[in-house]
């Protein structure tokens, strides 16, 4: 290769070289390529143009399809659009469009060069610097050539003329005052007969209506004429989507339209056009059944068609349509259920979508069992989104489709099984949030999280991970609903836990352990059961029970009838140690039996633990240090006592006995306590309390946050006996305080739904017999084919179709608690805010305000405004013209003196369609119609001064708008 | 906007043209390119010429050993894309006489070119051939 430090100029490599040497070293692009790099640097620094424009463009070549970083050779981009030669200009253009942005130093620079050339007399130059501004103009240069495209926009050559159009977008974008200057112009090329200007302006008013509609429709009449005359399908493909925009701010306006589209839908033979019809029409008239009908039979075409892009187009179609017409989805479903197993991803997902819009409580179970089926044969990513659709699905509206719960838990236990399943965050968040909510169904849900929990394969799937954690949180809390604690306990004990992250791994830890307070607890029961002799047990459950109904508090345990509850008992007698054995001993003593809880099963237990908890007391992570050590002290406090059976038999009802039996109770209560769910919005319900300053910046929150984790169980401490023995009572009773205490708000809800829906409290043990009732709703193992499949699916819809609701449901849907507008809220996202920008406000000021005098500081207002309503005036006659089936022969006046403000033009049309609707007869009715005429003409008026006085301050309004197309 | 660019890629995935009608720097347009590249060239003719990538849409179509893809906001109508980049394909055969991988190559600039005229801000401005190449054709002429 040639030295390229000597004579550049003779021996530079051209674009083309460089081209040609880059095929040919594919392996060593990147050292070519900085070689290459190197050359270019040294040419730029030549005085010579054609040499700098040839490296220039080499540079550009490499950055637009290398990634070759070019902001380093701005100013000689500069220095090439200045040259005097077109090609180098045209080299210089092309390097500024693609590697200039807001934050290029040096920008501002070509300000002067893109005005000289804006000026030019060479048409190509002037469309160069046009292409350039709409691709880099920044605030600064719109507002500095914003007069030049302004005059260039009425250019003779066409050329120029629809390019400084395009402009406009970009100008109005950045600098929204050029909208005084250019807007008029704008408005008079939509009417000037040249198709190519015509179509640029479409294209503009399509961006900016899609932005603001609101502004632009006082020009509906133009983009209505467009519609019906046009024969060009990419204008009318813009005008429909004006029109979608428009519509649905003017009712009037959609009637009107609704008509030529539906036209246009049935004569055209191009797709696209057709597509456009079929969209504008489900977003935007759904209202008009006709039309409806129409785009619904036009995408069923769509969906017969073999060519996957129609069909995909037809799926998207109905998507749309499904949230307000879901029969135009129900009467293609057979195409919908087959598309599931289309080979074309996009299109299974368009499909699965609409699946799942057809589910309804009386389809869900099977719909989710045949998807769920699906799941197991898809591919990775095709599964989890079926997962990720069936749960978002269910939970929509806290669980609205749900009746079934318990069917619904296992089905989640069944997803997580799923070999591919990824979504662990969202199962364990439905978990969680089930149980909390929905009370009946606990006993299956801590089944479920059994099975999670005692499947050692499981733990070695990090997908699971924050499943398995919910698992243990759930079987923690609901301990009192297992069936067998003492498997549980080796579950979340068992050796391979050590694979979990620590965070999840706390969590099993303190499942564990609200487990062997419950077993021990058991136990304590079992045990004075045994030994005291306890009179009347009939009148005992009585008095609980009514102390239970009259106080209305409604613990979890309570209404379970196995009430391991201490807190009613402690209301009904002083002594906690007496208590612990008094309540609800007839089920409990059953209950235990069946469990056997022996001392040796519980001394047992206390070593499982021990031994587990032992090599953790040593672990790194200060979070299952610190819990290993609590459980470990305690186990210590009461494995004194309770390990010694010569002691146990000889002084069980001595203190020592009775110390461990009310640490275990006192913990206990501390776990009892029932955690509900929370409103959103309970933060705001709190009142500010006087003289409360609230931070306004939180960011110091964020190191006490930082180390929150994820819902673990109720924190506790275990208390030094010393401390417990004197403080017990008092704890037991803080609690029943607690308890009764109204403003605790979601005991209170609890409480109350308690009250109002008391019969769904359904007994615990025939609950899980209903259960046990219920067939598994998928079986793994079974091997249907996807066929079948979706014929199921095919036939469920059907069913779903033909009735309505399953006539009845085998159980009543439990009671969902759910948190009045705290969940409501969720759903209510933000409002849309009418975003009044200053681009908006700006068109609104000219397309609206004819009469009012431009405050704006701009060069000739009069002129300006005079020449806008001559405009207006233009756009209003035109009306007529084309409308003969308008109020023919009540038309106003054209000439009418009175008329030169378009308001009273729009309000007089008003007037005659109403007057008109009254049969014409009444005269007083007139008067009183033109009495309201000149209040609301007044009303405007006003309006515009106003707007005139604060032009960015514009109300948004509809009445000032005149229908221009009734 | 309702085009936020154009891309030319080879089989091989290798770009060959790319036009972007909003800034992006560097490394988000290889990010960018590489996804898209990845996710389109492994499809099959079998399957639909629409990818929703992030929060847009990619129209893409395939001549020969190129790809032509589009990408654009949601609400564009996908149809009218796929025709657009049929009348793309269309013009510049009309202007290099049966348009190859080579001739976008070493007319990397023409193509930008014509683009220019078809094209701007994103929406399409021009749909007459012999429009978009009149200027281009006088330009040679007089170079």
């Amino acid at each position: 290769m040639a030295s390229p430090s000597l004579m550049d100029t003779l021996f530079q490599r051209s674009l083309d070289d460089i081209i040609k040497g880059l095929r040919h070293q594919q392996t060593t692009e990147s050292t070519f390529i900085s070689k290459v790099i190197e050359e270019i640097r040294r040419e730029t620094k030549s005085t010579d143009l054609q040499t700098k424009s040839t490296a220039l463009q080499k540079l550009t070549y490499l950055n637009s399809i290398h990634f070759v970083d070019m902001s380093w050779a701005s100013f000689h981009a500069i220095e090439c659009i200045s040259s005097p030669t077109f090609s180098h200009k045209k080299i210089g253009y092309l390097a500024i469009s693609q590697s200039f942005n807001e934050s290029t130093p040096v920008i501002l620079l070509i300000s002067n060069q893109l005005r000289k050339d804006l000026k030019s007399g060479n048409e190509f130059e002037v469309s160069l610097a046009l292409d350039c501004l709409s691709r880099i103009g920044t605030v600064d240069l719109c507002r500095d050539l914003s007069s030049e495209v302004f005059t260039l926009m009425s250019s003779s050559k066409v050329f120029v003329r629809k390019k400084a159009i395009g402009v406009v977008l970009r100008l109005f974008d950045k600098y929204p005052d050029a909208v005084r200057v250019c807007f008029k112009r704008l408005v008079e090329s939509l009417e000037s007969g040249d198709s190519q200007t015509v179509s640029v302006v479409v294209g503009v008013f399509c961006e900016l209506a899609s932005k603001d509609p609101r502004s632009y429709l006082p020009l509906a009449p133009e983009f209505y004429r467009i519609l019906v005359d046009s024969r060009n399908n990419w204008l009318l493909i813009k005008a429909l989507k004006i029109f979608a925009k428009l519509a649905p701010l003017e009712p009037r306006l959609a009637k009107r339209v609704v008509e030529p589209i539906c036209d246009h839908m049935r004569k055209t033979g191009a797709k696209s056009l057709v597509f456009e019809c079929i969209r504008t029409v489900v977003t935007s008239f759904t209202e008009y059944e006709s039309a409806v009908k129409l785009a619904a039979a036009k995408i069923h075409e769509f969906l017969m068609e073999d060519d996957p892009n129609l069909k995909y187009l037809g799926l998207h179609a109905l998507s749309i349509m499904a949230p307000k017409h879901l029969w135009g989805v129900l009467e293609n479903k057979d195409v919908v259920i087959q598309s599931l197993s289309d080979e074309d991803p996009n299109i299974k997902l368009e499909s699965l979508r609409l699946v799942m819009a057809m589910v309804s409580e009386s389809n869900v179970v099977e719909i989710c069992r045949v998807l769920v089926n699906y799941a197991l044969k898809s591919d990775p990513e095709f599964c989890n989104e079926i997962i990720g659709s069936i749960l978002s699905t269910c939970c929509r509206n806290v669980y609205e489709v749900i009746i079934d719960f318990d069917w619904y838990v296992s089905l989640l236990g069944e997803m997580s099984r799923i070999p591919h399943c990824q979504k662990g965050e969202e199962i364990e968040n439905q978990l969680i949030d089930i149980g909390m909510r929905v009370k009946d169904v606990r006993p299956e849900l801590v089944r479920v999280g059994r099975n999670l929990l005692i499947d050692p394969a499981l733990l070695g799937n990090p997908f699971l991970h924050r499943i398995l954690s919910a698992a243990a949180w759930v079987c923690g809390e609901y301990v009192e609903f297992s069936r067998n604690p003492v498997d549980l306990m080796e579950g979340l004990l068992q050796p391979r836990t050590s694979l979990l992250p620590s965070s999840i791994r706390t969590v099993y830890m303190q499942s564990a352990f609200k487990v062997l307070i419950f077993c021990m607890r058991s136990y304590f029961v079992q045990m004075e059961d045994m030994t005291s002799e306890v009179p009347d047990l009939a009148s005992k459950m009585e008095c609980s029970e009514s102390s239970d109904l009259a106080t209305g508090k409604a613990p979890a345990q309570s209404d379970q009838d196995e009430g391991f509850n201490p807190r009613n008992s402690n209301q009904s007698y002083e002594d906690p140690s007496v208590v612990g054995a008094g309540d609800g001993q007839t089920s409990a003593s059953a209950f235990l039996e069946e469990k056997g809880f022996t001392h040796e099963s519980t001394v047992n237990l206390l070593n499982l633990m021990e031994l587990a908890m032992g090599p953790l007391s040593g672990s790194y992570d200060v979070e299952i240090q610190e819990r290993a050590r609590n459980v470990l002290g305690f186990i210590e406090l009461v494995k004194r006592d309770i390990s010694n059976p010569s002691l146990r038999k000889e002084a069980n009802l001595e203190r020592e006995e009775v110390i461990a039996s009310r640490i275990v109770e006192w913990v206990h209560d501390a776990f009892s306590e029932e955690l509900g769910p929370v409103s959103m919005t309970a933060q705001n319900r709190v009142l500010i309390p006087d003289g409360l300053v609230l931070k306004e910046n939180l960011t110091d929150l964020e190191a006490i946050c930082g180390s929150v984790e994820l819902p673990s169980s109720t924190s506790f401490s275990l208390r030094s006996p010393y401390y417990g023995e004197s403080a017990g009572v008092s704890i037991s009773n803080l609690q029943g305080e607690e308890d009764s205490d109204p403003s605790t708000e979601s005991t209170s809800l609890l409480t109350e739904h308690r009250k109002r829906h008391g019969l769904y409290y359904l007994p615990s043990e025939k609950n899980e017999i209903l259960a046990n009732y219920y067939p598994p709703a998928n079986d793994l193992s079974s091997g249907i084919n996807a066929n079948d499949d979706s014929q199921d699916l095919v036939k469920l819809t059907d069913q779903s179709l033909a009735s309505k609701r399953k006539p009845s449901h085998a159980k009543p849907r439990p009671v969902v608690v759910r948190l009045d507008e705290g969940d409501a809220a969720a759903d209510l996202a933000k409002k849309p805010e009418v975003k009044d920008d200053l681009l908006s406000g700006a068109i609104r000021d000219i397309l609206l305000s004819n009469e009012a005098k431009p405050t704006s500081s701009q060069s000739n207002p009069s002129e300006k405004s005079s020449s806008k309503r001559k405009g207006k005036d233009k756009l209003n006659v035109d009306l007529p013209d084309s409308k003969e089936n308008l109020a023919v022969g009540e038309q106003p006046n054209p000439e009418n003196p009175s008329s030169r403000k378009s308001k009273h033009r729009g309000h007089g049309k008003e007037k005659n369609k109403k007057s008109r609707g009254k049969k014409n007869g009444d005269g007083r009715e007139d008067d009183g119609e033109k009495e309201k005429q000149k209040s609301r003409d007044h009303h405007g008026r006003h309006k515009t001064r106003q707007r005139a006085d604060a032009p960015l301050n514009v109300v948004s309004q509809t009445p000032v708008v005149p229908d221009y197309l009734l | 906007m309702g085009i936020r660019f154009i891309l030319m890629v080879n089989k091989q995935g290798q770009t060959r043209l790319a036009q972007y009608y909003e800034w992006l720097t560097l490394e988000e347009r290889r990010a960018l390119e590489g996804e898209i590249v990845r996710k389109c060239l492994a499809r099959n003719d079998q399957q639909c010429s629409f990818v929703e990538h992030r929060n847009y849409k990619i129209v893409y179509r395939r001549y020969a050993s190129l790809f032509f893809l589009v990408g654009v906001d949601n609400d564009e109508n996908e149809l009218a894309i796929l025709e657009f980049i049929h009348l793309l394909v269309e013009t510049m055969d009309r202007h290099f006489g049966n348009v190859c991988e080579l001739d976008i190559m070493f007319h990397l600039e023409k193509a930008h070119f014509m683009l220019e005229e078809m094209v701007m801000n994103g929406c399409i401005v021009e749909t007459s051939k012999s429009n978009i190449l009149s200027p281009i054709q006088l330009m040679d002429k007089t170079s």
